[in-house]
């Protein structure tokens, strides 16, 4: 088993590698990119422009600077010295703009060192940014799992137990109709529906129309405080999931609910309950396991506009502002992070799977 | 023993009557559980009166004297307006979904949206079925090398959450300046995108199922006879994985116009002026309180046409699983 797990890491290591490339590769096609973002007004001048761009890095070769995200630079120019001016060189020019000044050392030391650079618009730390974004995604990717499997779940063994009838008919349709609609539009419609239409008491919106926290409060309330600002984000984030699940649950338990030892247990005399619970659901419930890594990569995606329509201070939400801005250090990491998450889940469901199914073995 | 020529006729017409009855293709058994299944008729009959009615956008934009670019400001936020039913009441009956932020003409904005919507949706799909049944046929084939490296290529995209991909090319592509002229400004450029990310799931598929032919007898005799391993590829293999992978054309294509309808609702897919579903829904924060309709109307319509294509998705499955009986 140890074995196994160590493989898959191993075999993940080219797979992130690739994207990281592959990520940096489509980013460095937009010219002028961040600098253009980040001084754009009538009055910037060409000069500003290319001192930013030096600064910055984005004059040299695409893959220096990949190179110089993913290594760091302080070994490419070094300053021996130590009197701020680089004497040393290995792969960039000791003066790059060509003033005559050599430039300052460099000082970064890269995404795998952990040195995840400074966002170009926020001028702060990136592993700060997202380390402050990371909670709420959590929550809300959280919330919405539980959601979907203890929905999702039930409503695909009652559908397949009462097969043809209207109870799995009417489950069938829904999920369907839920998979169709426009997540950012359903979040739309019931902030409509629970923010504008209905009223609570005192006359304000039934539920809060975004937001994390109410407005007023200092800090982050403790969960409970604050679930009225969850339910809307985790039923419109869950609709895909319970979808998903109730009809993933159903094929399985129909698979199962033929099966000899399913007619044994009636035949003891054992009543429905038992025999679809104990018996059915339990044996129908180890193919699910494999669902639940597709479901985190979702999760996730959909978490991003689910986030962006409610104001929810998440991660998706950072990584679209960044993918608008070309913020590339922010986007890099959100999509290393949001791969590495992806490619965990699919193990844990692997591992999951041989867990609860003693048949299954990896060697 | 003698029996008449006339009787031998009959017994092989009656021979032959059976014989239609019993060998009944594929094709036509799907074709004949589709015509019973009132469902999937019904969602292609709304599916084909969607798409009529947005290709004849300029009709209605001529006969109501209505303009879908034209601004005015004097005239933003007007209601629905039909006044044959009482709904409005003194209002312009030009504008029967009333106007926008902008005063253009809502209904005749939807009709070019759904041009937009729809086409951008089946074509990607096309695109994406295109490059999807190349690949998995060549992989499939070949196996070795070619089949590691794409397969990598497939992890590696699934790997990360496909908005993300989308955004970073969108944004590359569609916020580029020397890009985003000519053929890839607007509609063209996104068609490309979803294409070019969309076709993961057809390449597994169709891997799957030229492993299997090219195992088989036919396949065989084709090498004898010295076809080139692309003919046997194009010419052999290819029209058998094609009815499978047609299947799931449908629900590739409402999948896709979901996938548009959220880029340009992010304010990244189909740019302003050119109006698509999605992005008529960019600023819907801003109408809640100025016009509920304006944020109920597209979203409705992605959700019609989306349903429509999944449900004739699922009944062409249906309808062509081998399995079923009727």
């Amino acid at each position: 088993m140890i074995r196994y797990i160590a493989r898959r890491l191993l075999q993940s290591i080219p797979t992130l590698l690739g994207i990281t490339i592959l990520s940096y590769l489509l980013m460095s096609f937009a010219p002028g990119g961040p600098v253009r973002a980040l001084l754009f007004g009538p009055n910037t001048r060409p000069e500003q422009l290319a001192r930013v761009a030096a600064v910055l890095g984005l004059n040299d070769p695409i893959p220096i600077q990949y190179l110089r995200w993913l290594l760091g630079d302080d070994w490419m120019r070094w300053d021996s010295d130590g009197d701020g001016i680089a004497d040393g060189s290995f792969i960039l020019p000791l003066d790059a703009d060509g003033d005559g000044i050599p430039e300052p050392p460099g000082m970064s030391k890269g995404f795998l060192r952990g040195d995840w650079g400074k966002s170009f618009i926020q001028r702060r730390p990136v592993d700060l940014i997202i380390a402050e974004r990371i909670p709420a995604t959590l929550e809300l990717g959280v919330a919405s799992l539980l959601v979907s499997i203890v929905v999702g779940l039930p409503i695909g063994i009652y559908a397949a137990v009462k097969r043809g009838r209207i109870f799995d008919n009417t489950t069938r349709v829904l999920a369907v109709i839920f998979n169709a609609v426009p997540v950012f539009w359903l979040g739309l419609v019931l902030i409509i529906i629970f923010g504008v239409l209905l009223k609570d008491a005192n006359g304000g919106p039934f539920l809060p129309m975004g937001g994390r926290r109410p407005p007023t409060s200092v800090g982050l309330p403790p969960i409970w405080e604050r679930l009225n600002y969850l339910i809307l984000p985790t039923f419109v984030l869950a609709t895909g999931g319970i979808a998903g699940f109730s009809r993933f649950m159903r094929a399985s338990m129909l698979d199962v609910i033929n099966q000899d030892y399913m007619r044994t247990a009636r035949a003891k005399g054992l009543d429905n309950r038992t025999v679809w619970f104990r018996h059915g659901a339990r044996n129908a419930l180890i193919p699910i396991a494999t669902f639940l890594g597709p479901s985190i990569t979702g999760l996730l995606g959909g978490a991003a506009i689910t986030e962006k329509v409610f104001s929810w201070p998440g991660l998706g939400q950072v990584g679209i502002d960044a993918v608008l801005q070309l913020d590339y250090p922010i986007i890099m990491a959100v999509v290393v992070i949001s791969a590495i998450a992806t490619i965990l889940g699919y193990l844990l469901s692997d591992i999951l799977y041989a867990l609860i199914d003693p048949r299954i073995r990896f060697d | 023993m003698t029996t008449s020529p006339s009787a031998t006729a009959q017994s092989i017409a009656q021979l032959n009557t059976e014989e239609t009855i019993v060998s009944k293709s594929l094709t036509q058994r799907a074709l004949s559980r589709l015509s019973r299944d009132k469902l999937t008729l019904t969602a292609l009959a709304v599916l084909i009166f969607l798409t009529v009615m947005a290709f004849l956008a300029p009709v209605f934009e001529s006969a109501l004297e209505v303009s879908y670019t034209k601004t005015n400001i004097r005239e933003k936020f007007a209601p629905i307006c039909i006044p044959a039913l009482n709904v409005g009441g003194d209002c312009n009956p030009k504008h029967i979904l009333g106007t926008d932020d902008l005063g253009r003409d809502v209904f005749v904005r939807l009709l070019y949206a759904g041009q937009v919507s729809l086409s951008i949706g089946f074509f990607a799909a096309i695109l994406s079925l295109a490059i999807g049944i190349t690949l998995g046929v060549v992989t499939g084939f070949y196996g070795g090398v070619i089949d590691d490296f794409i397969n990598w290529v497939i992890t590696t995209l699934n790997s990360v959450p496909t908005l993300f991909l989308l955004l970073i090319i969108s944004a590359v592509i569609l916020r580029n300046p020397d890009l985003a002229r000519g053929i890839f400004g607007g509609p063209f450029a996104l068609i490309i995108i979803l294409g070019l990310l969309g076709w993961t799931g057809t390449t597994r598929l169709v891997r799957g199922e030229t492993l299997s032919i090219r195992e088989r007898e036919y396949i065989l005799s084709a090498r004898a006879l010295g076809a080139s391993p692309t003919r046997i590829m194009f010419v052999h293999i290819v029209p058998n994985v094609f009815s499978i992978v047609i299947i799931v054309l449908a629900s590739d294509i409402g999948g896709l116009i979901l996938a548009e309808a959220a880029l340009s609702f992010l304010g990244i897919g189909v740019k302003v002026p050119t109006p698509s579903w999605g992005n008529m829904l960019t600023d819907a924060q801003t109408y809640f309180t100025m016009g509920l309709h304006l944020v109920i109307l597209p979203g409705l319509l992605i959700f019609i046409t989306v349903l429509c294509l999944f449900i004739i998705g699922d009944g062409l499955r249906d309808a062509f699983d081998p399995t079923s009986t009727d």
